[in-house]
């Protein structure tokens, strides 16, 4: 949801998430492009109405989780069979899988070890979050109980303000790209 | 969207706004902390110190000053071990499993359960640490190239796999939590005055701000974090009892200990969250956020997961019994009449009669009494860990080698240090966190919240 570099950007501040939802339909039905919404919690339907598509997050995090078992795998199969073959407990160790069946717990703990720290630093990255990082939202209000919608200027200004105002917002300033 | 059944009780009480709910959560963290913390937190840090002393002992001279012998060589550092880990499952199925079921009234909890969490498996941790004996050497459970050519961990025992389990849950129930607090750290940074303050805030915050597309990836992360950390901790406890039951001791050599060990761990960590908010609402008048019902909730589960626990007793006695193995009969039968019996009839009582007094709903949801029950189920779930432990092992196959087993001051100084410990950092948690998800508890508020509910009743759905 990058900006496009040469339009304003108006900001509209809003009190209720309700009012929001609603606005960013309406404007978005009357052809305005919202490119972005801060809010103090998730709003139900917002992505959607944004028209924001599918985070990928989950889909990362199974391939992460297959990579760790197929890490534990090898691990296990590269310690306990070739590099080192003992018998432990006479339990067979001749194959990889038939000594299988006392790995299945590291292998279980790797996959949800790979899969959720992965997935989380994947997050992080994509989100721009790290230790000490500028704080994103404009406005401080927004991590409280107001909403801050922002809307690229392309018609007159003075209609999306009105239109704003018309839909519930508080407080309207413009941003200079 | 914002309906819910007038039926439900409310679970956020009084007229609040979503600024009320912030200025509520951030109270404990922007004001002078309250005398009884102070109490509270000197009697912990004492406790802590005497265990920490009791560690530097034992490490120093060695385990010969802890209270084994040669029948009974695992005793007070395992029991406490298993029972913290068990304390540590609550805090994940209140955050996981209770979220896949889309359970709201965990939102007022779940922040504080986690914390517990991993309080308590830091604490739980210490254990095999400090029973290796030679602590620095305990990098050798991973498995890391060596220059004994290569000599590798053993993968097929139950001890390593405990490695990868509390290790793994540890750092997944981290970043669980930390995922869940980032937008509430951002907050309090919003609101901070003090420059230190906002600095620190900001920090921890890792410059959140709440956009739209970082609030569904949040949801999605959340979601599939819950959905790895349900599997995740019904494992660990399974793992911990392999411990035992893939030995071959009468009463450790026990199919039924995976799904046993995980009700005790859910019975004894609800316990502990009720022990916890119970103070944690009334130091920080939080009654509005985590309320009756919520308490009558955790009590239910407490009554549930006891009542699992105690067919799980009376099925390991029947089994024995019906085995017909005599040493796995008679096993089971020095544990209630032989000379562990006060052990094992404390446990009975604390963990099977206790929590039967929940049926009533007088009194499960009064406050005193819950608080009486939480703690007496904790001091059950101990017992329980050391009857398994202790009374198997006590009498061996050989009737010279039958002992018994008294704590050293030292055993005693360590598991009253992990106390300690894990309340210094509860409260400091509790000072400096907020300690209710404040950003979900928001997208309750006009379902759930009582003065939205009461409107709703008044003028009908819309």
């Amino acid at each position: 949801m990058g900006h496009t570099k040469h339009n304003p950007i108006i900001r509209a501040i809003f009190n209720d998430d309700d009012i929001v939802l609603d606005a960013v339909k309406d404007l978005r039905a009357n052809g305005y492009n919202v490119s972005e919404v801060y809010s103090p919690f998730p709003i139900h339907g917002l992505d959607e109405a944004l028209g924001l598509k599918r985070t990928r997050l989950s889909t990362a995090a199974f391939f992460y989780g297959l990579a760790g078992l197929f890490f534990a795998s090898w691990l296990t199969y590269y310690t306990m069979i070739m590099d080192w073959p003992q018998n432990i407990g006479g339990k067979p160790n001749a194959m990889w899988f038939l000594n299988m069946p006392s790995f299945v717990p590291v292998m279980f703990e790797l996959t949800v070890f790979f899969a959720a720290h992965l997935m989380c630093w994947s997050y992080f990255a994509v989100n721009g979050l790290y230790p000490g990082a500028k704080a994103q939202n404009p406005d401080p209000r927004t991590t409280d109980d107001h909403f801050l919608m922002e809307v690229e200027l392309e018609g007159e200004e003075t209609d999306l303000t009105a239109k704003l105002q018309e839909l519930g917002a508080l407080e309207i300033s413009k941003i200079e790209a | 969207m914002h309906y819910e059944s007038p039926i439900r009780n409310p679970l956020i009480l009084g007229d609040k706004s979503y600024s009320d709910i912030t200025n509520d959560i951030a109270r404990p963290v922007e004001s002078k902390a309250p005398r009884l913390w102070w109490i509270a937190f000197s009697i912990a840090f004492i406790m802590f110190l005497w265990g920490l002393g009791c560690i530097f002992y034992t490490i120093g001279t060695g385990i010969g000053v802890w209270g084994l012998n040669k029948t009974v060589d695992w005793a007070w550092d395992i029991t406490n071990f298993v029972w913290w880990v068990g304390i540590g499952h609550a805090g994940t199925l209140i955050s996981a499993v209770l979220l896949l079921f889309r359970q709201k009234w965990r939102m007022a909890i779940n922040r504080s359960a986690e914390a517990m969490t991993i309080f308590s498996v830091i604490q739980a941790g210490l254990f095999p640490l400090i029973h290796m004996g030679r602590i620095w050497m305990a990098f050798w459970v991973m498995p890391i190239p060596n220059q004994f050519g290569s000599l590798w961990v053993n993968f097929n025992s139950p001890l390593l796999w405990d490695v990868f389990a509390i290790s793994t849950y540890l750092t997944v129930s981290a970043v669980f939590w930390y995922v869940g607090l980032i937008p509430d750290f951002a907050m309090i940074r919003d609101r901070a005055i003090n420059p230190v303050q906002k600095h620190i805030y900001k920090i921890l915050s890792f410059g959140w701000g709440g956009k739209a597309k970082h609030w569904q990836r949040f949801e999605e992360v959340s979601l599939v974090l819950a959905g790895l950390a349900t599997p995740l901790v019904l494992s660990v406890h399974t793992i911990v009892s392999f411990d035992f039951a893939t030995s071959v001791i009468p009463g450790w050599h026990t199919t039924i200990f995976p799904p046993y060990f995980v009700a005790g761990a859910i019975f004894s960590g609800f316990a502990m969250v009720q022990t916890l908010l119970l103070i944690v609402r009334k130091i920080f008048k939080m009654e509005d956020y985590i309320n009756i019902e919520h308490i009558e909730m955790m009590n239910i589960v407490i009554m549930l997961t006891g009542s699992i626990v105690g067919v799980a007793y009376i099925t390991e006695l029947f089994v024995a019994w019906y085995s017909g193995v005599e040493y796995e009969q008679y096993a089971f039968l020095n544990r209630a009449t032989g000379p562990y019996w006060w052990a094992y009839w404390s446990m009975m009582t604390c963990n099977v009669f206790s929590p039967q007094l929940m049926w009533s709903k007088k009194l499960r949801t009064n406050l005193v009494f819950t608080f009486v029950i939480s703690i007496v189920v904790n001091i059950g779930m101990w017992f329980e860990r050391f009857v398994i432990i202790v009374t198997s092992i006590h009498r061996d196959y050989l009737p010279s080698s039958w002992s018994m087993f008294s704590p050293t001051f030292v055993d005693i100084g360590i598991f009253i240090g992990t106390i300690g410990f894990f309340f210094v950092l509860f409260l400091l948690y509790a000072r400096s966190f907020p300690v209710i998800a404040q950003a979900e508890l928001k997208t309750i508020l006009k379902s759930s919240g009582e003065n939205f509910k009461k409107h709703h009743g008044d003028h009908g759905t819309h």
